[in-house]
């Protein structure tokens, strides 16, 4: 089932294509803002649905480069730990140098090298990547927490929290959103255009295929690794400026976050299968379904059962989307 | 083609069903928490305002609720009280967030950390909100007034008393703190340290200061080390609710009474046994009860301008009394809930039904 996504393109028929994930995502989100809009005079209000994606963005940058790593039956865990320890390094490096610019380049970089470290550890000595990476999740929170102790840099200088509170100049759209939106594009040709977008789903759908078949896997992986790092850190800066402060401790359990977001969106956990669409749509539902039940002061353990509940649904139909679908095919 | 479409309708309900069935639960668990004005007074204005806590099912928090509804009632305001499910920052400042949105009148704070929240703080204040933080203060920017149970200085020196009376002014003590980063329990410990400069205190030494971030697990098991590496330690002080009580429960589970004893701020009805058991034998806190009934307070006497606030000014604060705003330097403006209380065995019976 899973090869055939390479090599054997369904024939079209109307009830398979309205039965797409994606579309179920769209439903989903129809209603949810058709009963949050029954239940709260406050939810449909262009400011603030926009104020709203403030506190996902971040989440959503990560979800791009998770997109990548689950597909490729990969997975990262030290994401929010990279985002704490290249917010660490950019504040240190801010305060030594007086210059905010060169502690986001310092940052990066950070995130950059965690990547490269993260990648060669999967890749070299063939360690499964949650098992590594749950190693480095709590080596870059390690190394963050030395590096700050318990302090908070603050007083960040106002043209980098711009960024994370801003908005485009006269309008009431959010700066981080469009940093969310300009980054699909890349995400997408990649993905769903390119030879490394079709090798990702390759490598998740049969490593072993991909193996005798050349793709050199390993370097596909470890470029998805230190995009992951890169990611993290940025997602990381926008944190800062959002919080305009740096703490050792920001963003921690944030990767559970991501990951539910990104199979929320109907990409298999088992790899080799997910679109970029669907990860947009599951980012909106959750931030959707998250503000709406703040708006309407749900408890908040209540709106936890609510996240279990719609996990366990997208991975659900899916299954039974696709046990349809083959008996059609049959 | 009929099961097919059987099975996405199927599906499409189910999802629907979560979407929605969350909304009628939430309305009778919500609604002990929003307690409407009472038509007696129709002339008066009535304020929306939002007491945000740091943690959904901490008992410390769901024992402020009584004290909550009571000034809510006695003010005929709408009164908001939650927090987020685990003490993450991001989920407190969404929460925020969303109480912007809501248009509330104001918001007091309990804040999870004391800058991150300042911008959404801020956020609010431009938007016409009375922001106060109370219990966790949040830096001076991001609020006009602070609400802080007792003294710092109080709470901390209160504590090393209480202890040193436990082993005779002689041995050695830890702290067994809450997070790292909680500027509450940090702030106790440093009066706390200055407390034992004391020369009364000279046979007595601060070993180490660990942090459990509030985790009951977490807690006992740092314990549990804590003994390991210092076999003679006489005593642990807990500076929060969940560190004494799990420091305490280990003691008791190593059948380690009478050789290691605790002290700090504990909810009694947490700590009853270990009271009883001589493990604990003085610890303090103030009444969460009339912590929540002062927020709302405050909140009030900052919608009617009752206090704009300024250094030198008086809140009436129901039974309460009369709370002055303090100055504490460089415009750090507190209001304090008064002395903590102590709890022993000729007490605890009755606050443990309590709280």
């Amino acid at each position: 089932m899973k090869t055939s996504y390479l090599t054997y393109k369904k024939p079209f028929s109307i009830s398979s294509f309205f039965l797409r994930w994606e579309w179920i995502l769209v439903g989903l989100i129809i209603i949810a803002s058709l009963v949050l809009t029954f239940l709260s005079p406050h939810f449909l209000d262009a400011v603030n649905l926009f104020d709203m994606t403030f506190n996902f963005m971040e989440r959503g940058f990560l979800t791009l480069t998770m997109m990548f790593l689950i597909i490729s039956g990969s997975m990262d865990f030290s994401i929010a730990s990279i985002a704490a320890l290249s917010s660490a390094i950019l504040g240190k490096v801010y305060l030594a140098t007086g210059s905010i610019w060169i502690g986001l380049l310092a940052g990066l970089l950070t995130g950059l090298v965690a990547g490269v470290v993260n990648g060669l550890i999967v890749t070299r000595f063939n360690i499964p990547a949650f098992v590594a990476t749950l190693g480095t999740l709590a080596l870059y929170r390690g190394i963050a927490w030395i590096i700050l102790e318990n302090i908070a840099i603050t007083n960040l200088p106002q043209e980098f929290t711009f960024f994370g509170q801003g908005y485009i100049p006269g309008t009431i759209i959010p700066i981080p959103l469009v940093f969310y939106l300009i980054l699909l594009i890349p995400c997408a040709l990649i993905l769903h255009r390119s030879t490394f977008g079709r090798y990702t789903f390759a490598i998740g759908g049969n490593k072993e295929v991909c193996r005798y078949s050349g793709i050199k896997i390993n370097r596909i992986l470890l470029t998805i690794f230190i995009a992951s790092g890169l990611m993290a850190a940025l997602a990381g800066a926008f944190m800062s400026a959002r919080f305009a402060s740096i703490r050792a401790d920001i963003a921690t359990g944030m990767e559970l976050d991501v990951v539910i977001a990104v199979v929320l969106g109907g990409v298999s956990i088992n790899g080799g299968v997910g679109t970029l669409p669907g990860v947009v749509l599951s980012l909106f539902l959750l931030g959707i379904v998250r503000f709406g039940m703040n708006l309407i002061n749900i408890p908040a353990q209540q709106q936890i059962i609510v996240t279990g509940l719609l996990l366990i649904v997208s991975v659900y139909i899916p299954q039974v989307i696709n046990r349809l679908t083959i008996r059609k095919t049959i | 083609m009929f099961r097919k479409i059987l099975l996405t309708s199927i599906a499409v309900i189910a999802c629907l069903s979560i979407v929605v069935g969350c909304a009628p639960q939430a309305a009778p668990a919500a609604a002990p928490a929003a307690t409407t004005a009472p038509a007696a007074a129709p002339a008066k204005k009535t304020y929306t305002i939002a007491i945000i806590h740091q943690q959904e099912g901490n008992p410390y928090f769901a024992v402020e609720q009584p004290g909550v509804e009571d000034a809510a009632k006695e003010l005929g305001d709408t009164v908001i009280f939650k927090g987020p499910a685990s003490m993450d920052v991001n989920a407190q400042v969404e929460l925020v967030d969303s109480l912007i949105a809501q248009k509330v009148d104001a918001i007091g704070l309990d804040a999870l950390d004391p800058d991150a929240l300042v911008p959404v703080a801020q956020k609010a204040m431009k938007a016409g909100i009375k922001v106060f933080s109370w219990d966790s203060s949040l830096a001076p920017a991001g609020r006009l007034v602070h609400f802080d149970a007792a003294s710092p200085e109080d709470v901390g020196r209160t504590e090393v008393q209480m202890m040193a009376k436990m082993i005779n002014y002689e041995g050695q003590i830890a702290i067994l703190s809450a997070g790292s980063t909680n500027l509450n329990s940090n702030l106790w410990n440093k009066w706390s340290e200055e407390e034992l400069k004391d020369p009364k205190y000279s046979k007595m030494t601060l070993v180490k200061t660990v942090y459990g971030d509030d985790d009951y697990q977490k807690g006992y098991n740092l314990t549990q080390a804590l003994l390991k590496e210092f076999p003679n330690l006489k005593g642990i002080i807990g500076p929060t609710t969940v560190g004494i009580a799990t420091a305490s429960k280990y003691i008791k589970d190593a059948g380690l009474v009478g050789k290691v004893f605790t002290s700090g701020l504990g909810l009694p009805s947490e700590m009853k046994e270990y009271i009883k058991l001589g493990i604990c034998k003085e610890m303090a806190l103030w009444s969460p009860i009339d912590q929540g009934y002062g927020t709302v307070y405050i909140a009030h006497g900052l919608l009617t301008g009752e206090i704009t606030p300024k250094a030198g000014e008086t809140l009436n604060a129901g039974r309460l009394g009369k709370l002055p705003v303090v100055d504490t330097g460089s415009g750090n403006l507190v209001i304090y809930q008064g002395k903590p209380m102590i709890f022993d065995q000729s007490n605890i019976d009755k606050w443990a039904a309590i709280f």
